[in-house]
Parts: C-alpha cells; sequence; structure tokens
C-alpha cells in the first residue's frame, strides 16, 4: 500500500454548538481520483475548506507526504501545492480567460518594464493557450472576458487555473452541479486527464452515478467521520447510499486503495 | 425556436446553456453594442456638430476649441483617478473638495513667505509638493476607511467631502488667497507650447499615463480585479485592502495635483468655484463607459466623457443659454448612460 500523499486524521470542527466534522478522517493517494461524498451536513465541505486552508480545524492532523503541515490560510495551502476550485468559481467575470489564469500571478516584462509592473500579456496569453489545450477545454477566444463564456466554459478555466499551479492536491467542489450533459462530459474528460497527468484529484459530489463513472476511490463521510471507503470498481450506487445514510457503518467491502 | 423543439432538448438535457459563442451576426452586434465608448464618441460628434451648425462662426473656433480643452483640463485629471476608483467598484465622491483643500493649502504654502508673486520655481515647487501631499493624505485617508473599517465608499467620501470642504474653509478663513507667483499663472496657467496650452498638455499626458498603468500593469490588472470579483481576488492572494487603499490615495493624489492646477489657470483659490466638480467628474467617468459595479472602464472613455460636460458648457454659452443648463443636461447624460450600463450588464448576463 502506497503512503498517502494527503492525509487528515482526527479533524474536529465546532461551529458554535454543532459539531459539523467529529474526528474525520481522509486520505489521497498518489495519481488517483478520489470521491468525497456524504449528505447534506454530513461535514464534506466544512473539510474541504479546512484542507485548503479557509477554515482551521480546532483538533486534528493535516499530513502533506509524510510530513505535518499547517494549512493556515488559502495561501498557504496554494504555497504547498493544493489548488480547489469552488462551486462559485471564484473568477473575476471582467477579466479574460489568460489574465483568471494567472491572476495574482502575473508574469512581467522583463527588465526596467518589469520592475515598474508592465505585464507581459503575450507570455501569459501563449502560457494560458497552452494551459487550455492540455486539459482539452476549447477556448475559441481566450480574450474575451470569461462573462462572455459558456458555464461549462468558466469551470474549465477555474478547473484549468488550479492545474496550472496545483503540484500535489486539486479539490472540484461540486465542479459540475450547474452544468448540462454535455459539458459535463467535458469536465470529467478533464478531471481525467489532471490525474493522468499525475496530480491527484478529490471530487467533491453528491451525483453517485458520476462518482462511480470517473473515481478511482470513493470515501463516505456521516455525521463528521468517515464511515466507509470503496473502490469504485467493487460498488454499487445502493452501497454509497447505505453508507452516506447510516444503513452501513462499517468499512467498505474493498477498503483502501487498489 | 419552437415550443416542440424547446420540450425535445429538454428531454435530451441539452438545453443549457448553448455552447461557445461563436463569433456569429449576434456576437458582433452585440460588441458593437457593449463598447460605449463608441457610443458616446458618437455623441460627443454629435454634440459638436450641432454646435458648430448653429453657431459656426462661434463655437469651432480656434480660441473656443483651447478654451474647452483648457477647461476640461482639470477636471479629465480628477475623472483619471476616478475611473480607477469606480473600477474597483468604489466610488470617490470627495475629490471636487479635495482639490479646492490642496488649493488652499498649496497657495498657504506659497504666501508663507510673503507676497509670492515675483518669487520663482523654487516657491512653486514648493506649493506643488504642499498640493500633492495634502491630496494624498485626503485620499489615503478614504481609501484607509474603505479598505479597513469597511465603511462603504459612498459614506466615506460623502463625509470626507464635508470635512474638506470645511476644512479648506476654516483654513482660509473663507477668503480666497489671491497672490501666487506669476510665474505659476502665466506659464503654467495661461502659457502655451506651440498653439496647445501647457493645461492641456498637462492633462494629456496624465490621461496618458492613468491609460496605459490601466490597461498593461499588474496595477491596472488588480484593479479590474478586484472591481471584478473582490472575493475571487482575495483567493488569489491579492492584498486587496492595501490596493484599495492606494486606488484612493491616487485619487487623492490626482485631485491634489488638479487643485495645484487649478490655481494655476484662475490664480486664485476659488473657494466658491468646486460644487460641479464632483458632479462633472464622476459623470465624465460613467459617461465613459465605467461601470458603476465595477470590473469595466478605460480612461479614453473618461476622457470623452470629460468633454462632454466641457461642450454642453461652451454650447450652452454660445447660443445663449443660461450656463445652469451645463448642469440639468449632465445630470440627464449621466442617469442615461447608468441606464444604458444596466441594459448592458443585463444582457451579458444570459
Amino acid at each position: 500500500m502506497a503512503e498517502a500523499l494527503l492525509q487528515a486524521r482526527g479533524i474536529v470542527k465546532h461551529y458554535g454548538h454543532v459539531e459539523a466534522l467529529r474526528g474525520a478522517d481522509f486520505d489521497v493517494f498518489p495519481g488517483e481520483i478520489v470521491a468525497l461524498i456524504g449528505d447534506n451536513g454530513a461535514g464534506k465541505s466544512t473539510l474541504v475548506k479546512i484542507l485548503s486552508g479557509t477554515e482551521q480545524a480546532d483538533e486534528g492532523e493535516i499530513g502533506l507526504e509524510g510530513q505535518t503541515v499547517q494549512v493556515s490560510s488559502p495561501l498557504e495551502a496554494q504555497r504547498l501545492g493544493i489548488e480547489t476550485v469552488y462551486q462559485d468559481l471564484a473568477l473575476a467575470p471582467d477579466l479574460d480567460g489568460a489574465a483568471n489564469l494567472y491572476f495574482g500571478r502575473e508574469i512581467l516584462r522583463r527588465g526596467l518594464l518589469g520592475r515598474l509592473g508592465f505585464l507581459d500579456d503575450r507570455a501569459m496569453h501563449a502560457g494560458a493557450r497552452k494551459a487550455f489545450a492540455e486539459l482539452g477545454v476549447d477556448l475559441q477566444n481566450a480574450q474575451s472576458p470569461v462573462a462572455n463564456l459558456s458555464g461549462g466554459q468558466r469551470q474549465s478555466v477555474a478547473v484549468a487555473r488550479s492545474v496550472a499551479w496545483a503540484n500535489k492536491v486539486i479539490f472540484l467542489d461540486e465542479p459540475t452541479a450547474a452544468l448540462g450533459v454535455v459539458q459535463t462530459a467535458r469536465v470529467l474528460d478533464v478531471i481525467r486527464r489532471i490525474r493522468d497527468r499525475g496530480v491527484p484529484v478529490v471530487l467533491v459530489s453528491h451525483n453517485m452515478p458520476q462518482v462511480l463513472q470517473v473515481a478511482d476511490r470513493i470515501e463516505v463521510l456521516r455525521l463528521g467521520r468517515r464511515v466507509a471507503r470503496f473502490d469504485a470498481g467493487g460498488a454499487t450506487i445502493e452501497q454509497l447510499v447505505a453508507a452516506m445514510t447510516g444503513g452501513l457503518d462499517a468499512q467498505g467491502p474493498a477498503a483502501g486503495p487498489a | 425556436m419552437t415550443e416542440d423543439q424547446v420540450q425535445a432538448d429538454v428531454a435530451a438535457g441539452t438545453s443549457a446553456p448553448q455552447a461557445p459563442a461563436e463569433p456569429s451576426e449576434g456576437a458582433l452586434w452585440r460588441r458593437l453594442l457593449g463598447t460605449n465608448t463608441a457610443w458616446i464618441f458618437l455623441v460627443l460628434i454629435l454634440l459638436v456638430a450641432f454646435f458648430s451648425v448653429l453657431k459656426p462662426n462661434n463655437f469651432p473656433t480656434e480660441f473656443n476649441i483651447r478654451a474647452i480643452a483648457t477647461n476640461a483640463a482639470v477636471l479629465l485629471i480628477i475623472a483619471v483617478g476616478e475611473t480607477f476608483v469606480i473600477i474597483t467598484g468604489g466610488i470617490d465622491l470627495s475629490v471636487g473638495y479635495v482639490l479646492l483643500f490642496s488649493g488652499v493649502t498649496g497657495a498657504q504654502a506659497m504666501n508663507a513667505f510673503g507676497n509670492p508673486t515675483d518669487r520663482g520655481w523654487d516657491l512653486i515647487l514648493l506649493g506643488l509638493l504642499v498640493a500633492l501631499a495634502s491630496g494624498l493624505a485626503w485620499g489615503t485617508f478614504n481609501g484607509v476607511l474603505v479598505a479597513k473599517a469597511k465603511v462603504p465608499p459612498l459614506i466615506v467620501t460623502l463625509g470626507t467631502l464635508g470635512m474638506a470642504w470645511g476644512m479648506a474653509q476654516i483654513l482660509s478663513n473663507g477668503q480666497d488667497l489671491r497672490y501666487i507667483p506669476s510665474e505659476l499663472a502665466t506659464v503654467v496657467g495661461a502659457g502655451k507650447f506651440f498653439a496647445v496650452p501647457w493645461l492641456v498638455i498637462i492633462a494629456a499626458l496624465v490621461a496618458a499615463t492613468g491609460a496605459i498603468v490601466l490597461r498593461m500593469t499588474r496595477f491596472g490588472r488588480y484593479t479590474f480585479g478586484v472591481g471584478s470579483n473582490e472575493e475571487a481576488a482575495r483567493r488569489a492572494g491579492i492584498n486587496v485592502d492595501r490596493h484599495l487603499i492606494k486606488v484612493y490615495a491616487l485619487s487623492g493624489l490626482l485631485a491634489g495635483f488638479g487643485g495645484f492646477l487649478a490655481l494655476a489657470y484662475f490664480t486664485t483659490t476659488t473657494i466658491s468655484g468646486h460644487a460641479n466638480d464632483n458632479l462633472n467628474a464622476i459623470a465624465a467617468v460613467v459617461i465613459g463607459g465605467t461601470s458603476l459595479t465595477g470590473g469595466i472602464g478605460t480612461v479614453v472613455g473618461t476622457t470623452i466623457g470629460v468633454f462632454i460636460p466641457a461642450i454642453l458648457a461652451s454650447g450652452f454659452i454660445i447660443i445663449g443659454l443660461q450656463s445652469f443648463w451645463q448642469n440639468v443636461a449632465v445630470g440627464a447624460v449621466l442617469i442615461v448612460a447608468v441606464f444604458v450600463d444596466q441594459l448592458r450588464r443585463r444582457s451579458r448576463e444570459r
């Protein structure tokens, strides 16, 4: 069994009197797509927020490549190589795809102009074209503000942005929730490509068929704890639903990674 | 699309947003409509044509064109700063009175050593620095309150509008200072370089620099980004608070510069003469296509926008209307410009 790349142990998070996470564990192994599923209120979003630095755990430990790390802010997470695509995408709609891809990490011109803060738009456009092409994202007009793109294209820009900067883990929070069938298929394809490039993907989703279709492994949260782990190959929707709703409290039939 | 087709699409699950926006006829049409700058330039041309046809011997003359450009120069400088502020999704109502305040402090600094009329460029430089520092201080104050204290910009700058106005009157006892170094008045205020007034050249340089900074630098990119989606900017690791402070400080600095140039132009502090500057500056920016909701705007548009009040003012006087009509017209154009912007936004959020 390979060592987990990202490992969360005993994560506890309170919001006032509400216990969102009660000692949750979570593992991400190299080169996999792992789905994080659970009913509403199971703690998925809270766990993702903690692992991506948006929120701090009250208790528990996070390990990255065997080292204990403090993910104290989203910036710190990014520095560690952990990128997150939130449901609301967090794009700047008035900027174009390339500007969004490099937002906060702009390439400056060389020399004096660069020191004055002049942008190297040509380099950024070239980098963006390459990044989009690698993910098979078809942006006819990379110069057009993101607001003018379709939902799927916007999603792709947000994913491409994460992929461009993540070298450890990417979290995708309900990446297809707002998309049509064709666009969903495209985004799932992009997710597989990311995995194939060696960066593991954590997919948070409600959509069981989709999870089974794309994930290599599935971890189930219920009431703030991990209650089951499945290999996607051996799991059925019935098993997943049973684990999510409490019909099954043991670990799944094929616990751990393949 | 017929109803049957819609149902068929829904059944097939493909009714969601039609994929890629191909450069179709519709897109081209929308893009032309989308460029407010083109529209407003057309309006400007029509205004010029209207007044030129009405008064061919008085309006389109070299003298009048120079007068319009000179009157617009100071306004353009504060409108450039206002453009940056409005692109961040904020507003700076205080520019007109920060301009006044800075003119007063600049004039007082130059009068601190006796009558400055015959003094030279060293004293002028001192006055300039004091005016710039005054503007910068008010702007930074605005920025800190907006970014750190999280008071809405409308309230912050409404408050500093009153404060700067009151302070200007306290400092000057409500009396205009009428003495400035004569070279400041004759060279900067009234001088020309190959028939082009220095004020116009200075304003053009400020506008060009503003346009370059906005379009080509990281500072400009962050200005658009913060206005477009502040949360996204924060998550991207941009220090949004610091950027907002810089943008308001820039607006104050340019208002301070404008105050010094107004002093050179009018050769007096004109304490009662800046009531319309706020309206005109904000109107110019918004007429020029900068969106009040942030994220969209150009300095070129603002430059065109500045000339609309200026041409209206000149035109109304020349055709014999009371100059007060200018305010009525500018106010109306402002509302129309925002209405068009709203339509544009709505058509985009398909």
